[in-house]
């Protein structure tokens, strides 16, 4: 009925938006799993319910708390509102110190400890993540 | 000061550039050879500025704001140098200076393309000229003056200072600023009707510059982030690191789709929004990358201003080139060539595909964060995982029909020595079966990736025996890619690492090796004090290895950076950082077994090698 030029371009049609539905699909499917939401220790207090995501917390790190424990890193990120425990056995980054931000990623274990999987390398000693300096600027 | 006139004159000129341009567009036959010396002496006056600039950096003017910013009396000279384009202005200044430097070569370098392409080409250029020279002078003035003037500046930032990355910047300029002279030469070549196998040709010696600098500059940052940032890997998944990797995606689809054309003379509009594509995402990463939506050592200065006009600019750019694009574009090629069926195009096609679906995917993760932060205010950061499980599964395809598709011909076409074929794909199977049997690892998908990797290995290896001459610089970029694949995935499969909080004269041992903190050593340099960690490193069936970490403690600015010893040999890379904890005598320890490191490092080289053998090739084949 229809030529063969009709139809092969109506293969081409149907080939290329499936592909794409299906491409579009893949990547949303995998974001849904895959993204990291950030939270502040304020943040920590107000949710209800704690979930088994990974997320990042960020803040300073609080004057005197950081010590090693065990092999372990010890520290309390605070937003001068709220604060969280922070236990680690990873690499530090070079600007980790007291009194800088931090943004740490990790699971939380209850609303006041939180055990982290990775510190965020920073680059530059006056450089705040924004959301810390959001976070901070909420306050 | 001189820096800054010559900046004005440059943009003086631009005006007459037009001016003379849009006169010889319908005057006289052959291209007026004063707007070639117009051009050079933009170039020029650019340069100068741009020498003008380092100048102040060697001689350390503070009267110069940008001086004053980012550099310190007692920085060794090389950097000084380099810190010219280590900052925001400078930066901005060498990206115009490359701006005007390709559109001069490519004025000289293509007297035997017809006039009025050359004009088109020309005007367009001009107008991304125009709008960085408005950029430079209006947001980002290098030649800022500082009344009273400083004693001593505040410094480079030390993780900046090294010497891979004082030549980064500039190779990779010289990519994403190449991709402008394509975007320009597409475009007039739709408006003076001029896209044929010939316009194809001659472009495509474009595209290979901007692939060959652009494949080379995403290198030499991932090599330096290797050794400067202590983590131990080449690729983060950093939005700064995928915002180079995009460009690069487009650029090689390009690369690929452009042979089609050449020889066929089909895809015509693919290839025109292809090359806008491309410019477009290099446009994009430096709007992204300067207006500090983005947080990384890229990100100079958070100055909303300079975003919008680079957002607005890019804009302006991309509806200019689809107005172009809807209006002067005719589609005289026949469609009647279809190309279903086994053939190179196909093939090709199928790589777009392929290269279009990884492009996507990295364009998402990287600005899907920057939309929901927009819309939902929600903060979130999309991470490796995302990237591995979209992209590593389709990986296994399209290295089989990277290692099908080159033996395939034009128009139609059998697969030739079938059962070679599965013989090979057979051998890499029971190869990658055997590497892959006694790990503690998702068998399935690694031997199916090791197998297809292996398999497009083997089959660049036998090309090179029975091949003419005429393929060997596609073969050789397949077979290097073969080879940086084999080893990405050998290195992540093998690699092993130990991360530990030690005292000096403290031991720490597990099943494999022993680590000993033997004692610590403190020297001052010219600009920093080093502190030097002695490790021994014993494992059991190796040889005892003496690591040296380092940490640097920078006077100004006051930052501490680590160094990180690196024993490196063919098969493998051993590396250790070590860290300061503060309020502790422990020192934070991270050491790595990297198996073919370098062979990550030598094959990307290899790659960017074969686009200069291509380049050869086209010589010695004329």
């Amino acid at each position: 009925m229809y030529g063969r030029k009709v139809k092969l371009r109506f293969f081409y049609i149907i080939l290329i938006l499936a592909t794409l539905t299906l491409s579009v699909f893949l990547i949303l499917k995998s974001l849904e799993e895959n993204v990291v939401f950030f939270k502040s220790p304020s943040d920590i207090q107000v949710i209800s319910e704690l979930n088994k995501n990974k997320i990042r917390i960020g803040g300073m790190v609080k004057k005197d708390s950081i010590s090693i424990i065990d092999k372990k890193l010890n520290f309390i990120i605070t937003d001068f509102k709220n604060e969280i425990n922070v236990v680690y056995s990873g690499v530090v980054p070079n600007l980790f110190t007291e009194g800088k931000g931090v943004v740490a990623e990790g699971y939380l274990k209850d609303k006041n400890f939180f055990s982290a999987t990775k510190i965020l390398a920073k680059h530059d000693e006056n450089y705040m993540p924004p959301e810390v300096k959001a976070a901070l600027e909420e306050k | 000061m001189i820096g800054y006139y010559s900046l004005i004159f440059g943009i003086c000129l631009s005006f007459f550039i037009y001016f003379f341009s849009i006169k010889n567009l319908n005057d006289t036959q052959k291209l007026d050879t004063k707007i070639i010396k117009l051009v050079f002496l933009q170039f020029l006056l650019v340069a100068i500025s741009f020498f003008g600039l380092i100048f102040s950096f060697i001689k350390s003017d503070f009267s110069n704001e940008t001086v004053f910013n980012h550099s310190h009396t007692t920085k060794p000279l090389f950097y000084k140098i380099a810190g010219t384009w280590g900052n925001h202005e400078g930066s901005l200044l060498l990206w115009l200076l490359v701006l005007t430097l390709f559109l001069f070569l490519f004025l000289i370098k293509s007297k035997d393309q017809p006039k009025k392409y050359k004009i088109l080409t020309l005007l367009f250029q001009q107008i991304i000229i125009f709008g960085f020279f408005i950029f430079l002078l209006k947001t980002s003035n290098p030649f800022n003056y500082i009344f009273p003037v400083p004693q001593e500046g505040l410094g480079l930032n030390p993780i900046l200072q090294d010497p891979l990355l004082a030549i980064h910047p500039p190779i990779l300029y010289l990519g994403y600023v190449g991709t402008s002279i394509i975007f320009s030469s597409a475009l007039a070549a739709i408006c003076s009707n001029y896209i044929s196998q010939i316009w194809a040709s001659h472009i495509k010696k474009w595209i290979l510059v901007a692939w060959i600098f652009l494949t080379l500059g995403i290198l030499l940052g991932s090599i330096w982030a290797y050794y400067e940032l202590g983590w131990g890997g080449f690729w983060f998944w950093d939005p700064v690191e995928n915002v180079s990797l995009m460009p690069w995606l487009a650029l090689t689809t390009l690369l690929h789709c452009i042979l089609v054309l050449e020889k066929r003379l089909i895809l015509t509009s693919w290839v025109v929004i292809l090359s806008i594509t491309t410019f477009a995402l290099s446009m994009c990463g430096t709007f992204l990358v300067r207006s500090g939506i983005l947080n990384s050592v890229h990100t100079f200065a958070n100055d909303p201003e300079r975003g919008l006009f680079i957002l607005i600019f890019l804009f302006i750019l991309i509806f200019l080139s689809f107005f172009v694009f809807l209006f002067f574009y005719k589609d005289e090629t026949k469609n009647t060539k279809n190309f279903i069926g086994l053939s190179k195009e196909t093939s090709i096609l199928i790589n777009n595909w392929f290269m279009m679906y990884f492009l996507s995917v990295v364009l998402v993760g990287t600005t899907y964060p920057i939309f929901l932060e927009v819309i939902s205010s929600e903060k979130i950061s999309v991470g490796p995982p995302f990237y591995n499980k979209l992209i590593i599964p389709f990986l296994f395809p399209f290295l089989i029909a990277m290692a099908i598709g080159p033996k395939l011909k034009w128009i139609k076409s059998n697969i030739e020595d079938k059962f070679y074929l599965f013989l090979f794909f057979i051998i890499s199977l029971i190869l990658s079966t055997i590497i892959i049997k006694d790990l503690k690892i998702n068998f399935l998908l690694n031997t199916v990736l090791v197998a297809s990797a292996i398999f497009l290995f083997f089959i660049s290896i036998k090309e090179f025996f029975n091949k003419k001459l005429i393929n060997f610089s596609q073969n050789f970029a397949h077979f290097s890619f073969s080879l940086l694949i084999l080893s990405i995935l050998f290195n992540n499969i093998f690699s092993y690492e130990l991360i530990t909080n030690l005292k000096v004269n403290e031991t720490f041992e597990t099943e494999k090796f022993k680590i000993s903190f033997e004692s610590i050593d403190q020297k001052n340099k010219q600009n920093f004090k080093s502190i030097i960690g002695k490790f021994t490193i014993e494992e059991f069936g190796r040889d005892i290895e003496l690591m040296q970490p380092e940490l640097r403690i920078y006077n100004q600015p006051n930052i501490i950076t680590s160094e990180a010893d690196i024993k490196v040999n063919l098969f493998y890379d051993k590396f250790m950082t070590m860290n300061y904890v503060q309020n502790e005598d422990y020192f934070n320890i991270r050491y790595q077994f990297k198996p073919f490191m370098i062979w990550i490092w030598l094959s990307t080289i290899m790659l960017s090698l074969s686009g200069l053998l291509s380049f050869i090739q086209r010589k010695y084949e004329k």
